[in-house]
């Protein structure tokens, strides 16, 4: 190991406060461009309407939302980013196809959010859904990740 | 203060970024298609225009798009001036690529210029790096999506993707905040490391005692002042001036106002970039955003030290074999990338066939492994026939790199239409 011979007492203490010293650079910077990204998002819940106001089966655009409130045959209720969880487009519901599509790489997803089409490969994020007095209640700030759909993703009233 | 010293030392140190006499083979045009020259020209000229803009452009949500109307519409020659910091910032990237091309084929990268090779990829990354964050800045559609897409290829990255991907941004979406630090690396952080790092280059260069020449046993030197100086004066006059009438003809694209609530179809990432994005559609992105770069960037760092490589330092292609295997390799690499796009649009459904295996492995490792198998035994095939040695072995593979990477973006940015489907 001749790169660990060259290493003399002199140049070890040279080399280690250039690092610390480095580190500590770097480790100020990282912080200064973390700031205003921080984890702890409170929630912040978008009220949707009433749940007479959905009928079954049928899809809702809360565009400035950024989420699409579905509303199943059963009755219950999905809130469907519309963030593509393949690069972070922004995807429409087809009522022609009855599936979400991505404008930039054509992925596709069903009703439900589940990946029909790479190249995503991941299922749409979802909103968690509160119900209040019979009032759907969004939040906004915390998409839910998953890989696929499943029942238990559902809320019902 | 009239002594001579002091009266023309500018001038003198300017002179003296080149050595008092050159050798006459090393200052023909086709020794080094005067790429390094014209990229630092170009620098020089995207400063300046830079800094001009930075007396109109705002920063902020609000103001970014405003004011590059407001640029174009209404200040005396103010589409001119964005024109030509736009054409400067996109002809850079070309002219550095091609820089790293010739050095690379005219086998001058090796013994006391590795470093510099080294210097020179750092230079490349910090210049792609500028033009992408410049590529926010207006704040329209065009850009606005285009940094979507490539801050969220980052969080494709393992483990820490995604928190280098919310750093990038500042947030979870791209929005003031990421505006405001794109313009902060643009026009204050980038330029400075690139001055620097460019001292460094030049630097070496004259460590290595200039540019490489193809027989360095004729060592017939003549002055440097004219002979090569008259030619640089000239290339970067009449760049310049091509620059200008480009500029006036040609009108740097500026789209809708940003609005994140609707991508436009098809959404592209910047044309240098449309490469990955092509890739991104035929492999998963653990593959196309990570290993792939990864490997590749491992591999150009690590050619000047490869071990046993005879180099003909300064000889285009390293020998007569080392041409025919790169023209073989390229026309291989055109065929083979362009088969697997069609193959994997229209026919190779691997996903769809190997429903139960886990998707890194059925749109990452499938994919993969039938790109590099061929490749090999292309590789074993003209070692045997073309009696390539290792040299050209490692010619022929940057042949198929770049080649393929050129393939895909051709491919992703003119022939990919609506709904990013070929031929749409």
């Amino acid at each position: 190991m001749s790169f660990i011979e060259k290493i003399t007492r002199r140049s070890f203490i040279k080399k280690a406060i250039i690092t610390a010293i480095s580190l500590e650079l770097a480790y100020v910077f990282i912080n200064l461009l973390k700031k205003g990204s921080e984890a702890d998002v409170p929630a912040n819940l978008y009220e949707a309407g009433d749940i007479e106001l959905f009928e079954k089966g049928k899809i809702y655009p809360f565009s400035a939302q950024r989420f699409y409130l579905s509303r199943l045959q059963d009755g219950g209720f999905m809130a469907i980013s519309t963030k593509c969880t393949h690069l972070g487009c922004t995807v429409q519901f087809k009522n022609k196809d009855n599936k979400f599509m991505c404008p930039c790489h054509a992925s596709a997803f069903s009703v439900n959010g589940e990946v029909l089409a790479p190249p995503a490969t991941r299922a749409l994020d979802l909103f968690p859904i509160t119900i209040v007095n019979d009032k759907i209640l969004v939040d906004t700030n915390n998409p839910q990740r998953r890989d696929k759909h499943n029942k238990s993703q559902i809320t019902y009233a | 203060m009239n002594e001579p010293a002091t009266q023309k030392a500018i001038t003198r140190f300017l002179l003296h970024l080149h050595p008092p006499r050159v050798n006459s083979q090393s200052i023909k045009y086709t020794r080094t298609f005067g790429l390094g020259g014209i990229a630092a020209l170009l620098f020089v000229l995207l400063f300046i225009t830079g800094m001009l803009l930075r007396f109109i452009y705002v920063p902020s949500e609000k103001g970014a798009y405003d004011s590059i109307s407001y640029l174009q519409n209404e200040v005396f020659f103010g589409q001119l001036l964005r024109n030509m910091h736009y054409w400067c910032g996109m002809l850079l990237v070309v002219v550095s690529f091609l820089h790293v091309i010739r050095v690379f084929y005219s086998q001058s990268i090796y013994n006391e210029r590795r470093k510099n090779w080294l210097y020179g990829l750092l230079i490349m990354f910090l210049v792609i790096m500028s033009n992408f964050t410049g590529y926010l800045l207006p704040w329209d559609q065009l850009a606005y999506w285009a940094v979507t897409i490539m801050t969220n290829m980052l969080s494709y990255i393992p483990v820490i993707g995604d928190g280098l991907a919310t750093l990038v941004r500042g947030g979870a979406e791209v929005n003031e905040g990421t505006l405001l630090r794109f313009y902060h690396f643009h026009t204050g952080l980038l330029p400075l490391l690139m001055v620097f790092t460019m001292s460094i280059h030049f630097w070496l260069v004259r460590k290595a005692k200039g540019v490489t020449v193809a027989d360095s046993s004729k060592k017939e030197m003549v002055n440097t002042n004219p002979e090569l100086v008259y030619k640089e004066i000239v290339v970067a006059l009449s760049l310049i001036l091509l620059l200008i009438a480009f500029s006036m003809l040609v009108d740097a694209p500026l789209l809708d106002k940003a609005n994140p609530l609707e991508s436009p179809n098809p959404s592209k990432a910047p044309w240098y970039f449309m490469g990955f994005q092509e890739l991104l559609l035929h492999m998963h992105p653990g593959f196309g955003i990570f290993i792939v770069p990864v490997l590749v960037t491992a591999f150009l760092i690590y050619i000047p030290y490869v071990k046993g490589l005879n180099a003909n330092v300064g000889v285009w292609f390293n020998s007569a074999v080392g041409k025919q295997v790169t023209i073989w390799s390229a026309i291989y690499a055109i065929v083979f990338t362009t088969l697997m796009i069609v193959g994997t649009e229209y026919f190779f459904k691997f996903q769809e066939w190997m429903v139960n295996l886990p998707v890194l492995i059925t749109a990452g490792l499938v994919p993969f492994i039938i790109y590099i198998l061929p490749t090999y035994g292309f590789i074993l095939f003209i070692q045997k026939k073309l009696k390539a040695g290792k040299m050209e072995v490692l010619i022929s593979l940057v042949t198929i790199l770049l080649t393929a990477y050129l393939v895909m973006t051709i491919v992703g940015s003119l022939l990919r239409g609506e709904g990013m489907h070929l031929f749409a």
